[in-house]
């Protein structure tokens, strides 16, 4: 398919045939999905599922063996490293909360926000109103204005992926991949993420990895199902969780 | 630019360039004008060897700043800071003229011992002092940044990289080793005779390079202050914290290594240079292996990531190896070096500097909130939101 002169399909994130081993092992099997823009995904699978395998091909982690990923119609992911891809617009919160725990919260968020981050850019880099203006935004919608100058290691789990949710926002992306946002968080705060992975849908495209079936019911959107590396199935969490095949590998009868 | 100083200087940066200051000052000065003999006056072997640990300060400085603030850890800084000396030495070499041994004015000693007919393409240009201290920095800052290039753009990280910098300056020390190399082999450069005219055996000349080490050491310390209470300097945290997470940023990490590796490896260059002239001699064993860890250990011992404390490591540490070496037990020292790392790396991991903050950053934060909200009025970036 001649992919790099004309916009091949509408969708923002396209994978198609797309193969990944490790050492015979093949952890992602002819996976084919498309996101369409300002779409929220989520994609639910047992262990082994390859969804974090996935995240991966999208970020530039892993390279595939072969198939196509292309972001916002043309650009071919698989030839970019992770901080191109990641400036053509795309972030991601990891499975484990990764934040910057030296640094205070309000400093993760600086680093993560969508400015010249060239070394000369950040060497000479003075503050501007804007940016505090972002970051005090983005400190409020993800509550953690109380413990803004607090080092991000001192705060709670929950706190923590929430610090890092708020890092993605500062980011900006295009297309947020969010893994595992809920794990370790209590019911309230599991029912709180929900509603701010909402929120944050209404102007950005998203894709959330996630076992909490709950979590994944309360979003209520639509569901792909990942199985050894390919699609099992796809559609509402009704439609998916009623589907004999996902029955039988992901719900354990 | 004027920001990049004013942020970078806070109460403690303050006091450290104010103390170096002093001592840049008073003990040339002491040394020069207070009679010999006299309680308070400063002998010239004491200038000389603290003018050394001053050299070592400025080493050490640039081990904290790629190791405690983006955790590069070289194993061969010591390579950087031979090839300053190197190239200082080429240029003290040169200034021998035809006082030499062999009264060769174009040829130093050793050239002439080994029978070479002509000065070495490499050697020329090395009797103009502009020269010379152009290739001060550049060449250690060249290898380092060929180096850099290769090593983090293969993403070559934690012990893996060590190991290359201790190869790195072992092929040097093997290399200079070798008379044909052109660099005087396993006698180095020495017998210098002056400095831009100036005797440097003689009084003035020592006083003036202690002052002048001083004003080096200052000059790196607010270099590097600029550097790691920038924006860069967080990013470099970042790095060393969690490296695949800030390229899921959209930073290209090998750039920021490359620059602050390079600049590092520069500023280990002048302080080789200005040790050159002090000691008197520059010769291969500088290339040792060993020399790069001891390095280390000076930054570790100090408190890696506090700038303060790395010069201070080198000093405390240079000191116990200049007493303790000069007496009885002089046979122990790398015992007790070695015991000191341990202690250290035990008793109190995050160095003297880094264990005196720690207890005394409850006092500290106090001061700091009393005075964040003026000072995040005038900032503008960590202001509170004044919408609402």
């Amino acid at each position: 398919m001649n992919v790099m002169d004309a916009r091949a399909t509408s969708a923002l994130l396209y994978l198609d045939g797309v193969h990944v081993s490790f050492d015979g092992f093949h952890a992602i099997n002819n996976l084919s999905l498309t996101l369409a823009p300002g779409e929220m995904r989520a994609i639910i699978g047992p262990n082994g599922a390859g969804k974090t395998t996935m995240m991966d091909i999208i970020t530039g982690k892993t390279k595939p063996d072969e198939g196509t990923v292309l972001f916002d119609g043309t650009t071919d992911l698989t030839r970019l490293d992770e901080t191109r891809i990641a400036e053509l617009g795309i972030g991601r919160k990891f499975q484990k909360p990764t934040v910057f725990e030296s640094q205070s919260v309000e400093d993760n968020l600086l680093l993560a926000l969508n400015v010249d981050h060239s070394v000369k850019g950040t060497l000479f880099w003075r503050g501007s109103r804007t940016e505090a203006e972002r970051i005090d935004k983005v400190l409020e919608t993800v509550r953690l204005k109380d413990v803004r100058r607090k080092l991000a290691g001192s705060l709670s789990h929950g706190q923590k992926q929430w610090l890092e949710i708020g890092m993605l926002l500062a980011q900006d992306p295009k297309l947020l991949l969010v893994d595992e946002p809920v794990a370790g968080m209590t019911d309230v705060e599991t029912h709180q993420t929900a509603e701010l992975l909402k929120a944050i849908n209404k102007d950005h495209t998203v894709m959330v990895v996630e076992h909490d079936m709950t979590f994944v019911r309360e979003l209520g959107v639509k569901v792909t199902c990942l199985h050894e590396g390919t699609v099992l199935a796809e559609g509402t969490i009704d439609q998916v969780s009623s589907n004999e095949r996902v029955i039988e590998v992901y719900l354990g009868r | 630019m004027p920001h990049l100083l004013t942020r970078s200087l806070d109460r403690a940066a303050v006091s450290f360039v104010l103390v170096v200051a002093a001592c840049g000052l008073l003990i040339p000065l002491s040394n020069l004008l207070l009679p010999t003999g006299s309680a308070l006056q400063v002998p010239t072997y004491l200038v000389a060897l603290w003018g050394k640990y001053v050299c070592y300060a400025i080493l050490a400085l640039s081990i904290d700043l790629i190791w405690g603030y983006c955790g590069i850890l070289s194993l061969g800084h010591g390579a950087f800071f031979a090839l300053g000396g190197y190239a200082m030495g080429m240029y003290l070499m040169r200034q021998i003229g035809a006082r030499g041994v062999y009264g060769n004015p174009l040829l130093p000693d050793f050239m002439v011992f080994l029978n070479w007919p002509k000065l070495p393409w490499y050697w020329y240009g090395f009797d103009m002092f502009w020269f010379a201290a152009l290739m001060v920095v550049l060449v250690p800052g060249l290898l380092a940044f060929c180096f850099g290039w290769l090593a983090f753009r293969s993403r070559v990280t934690g012990v893996y990289l060590s190991i290359i910098t201790q190869a790195m300056t072992y092929a040097l020390l093997l290399g200079f080793f070798r008379n044909d190399f052109g660099f005087g082999g396993n006698n180095g450069l020495t017998d210098f005779k002056d400095i831009l005219g100036f005797n440097v055996q003689a009084e003035g000349t020592r006083a003036a390079l202690f002052a002048l080490s001083c004003l080096a050491l200052i000059l790196a310390f607010v270099i590097c202050r600029a550097v790691v209470s920038s924006k860069l300097g967080k990013v470099l945290i970042a790095i060393r914290d969690a490296e695949s997470r800030t390229r899921f940023l959209g930073y290209r990490v090998e750039s920021y290594k490359l620059f602050v590796f390079t600049l590092s490896a520069c500023m280990a260059g002048v302080a080789g240079a200005l040790y050159v002239p002090q000691v008197g001699i520059i010769n291969p064993s500088e290339f040792a292996p060993g020399n790069s860890i001891e390095a280390v250990i000076w930054v570790a011992v100090g408190g890696r990531g506090t700038l303060v404390g790395a010069a201070l490591g080198a000093i405390v540490v240079n000191y116990a190896k200049t007493f303790f070496t000069s007496g009885a037990l002089a046979p122990y020292w790398l015992f007790m070096l070695g015991a000191m790392f341990v202690l250290v790396t035990l008793l109190l991991p995050k160095g003297i500097v880094g264990t005196f903050n720690a207890w005394w950053e409850p006092f500290k934060t106090k001061r700091i909130e009393a005075n964040a909200e003026s000072a995040a009025r005038e900032d503008g970036v960590s202001a509170p939101k004044l919408a609402e």
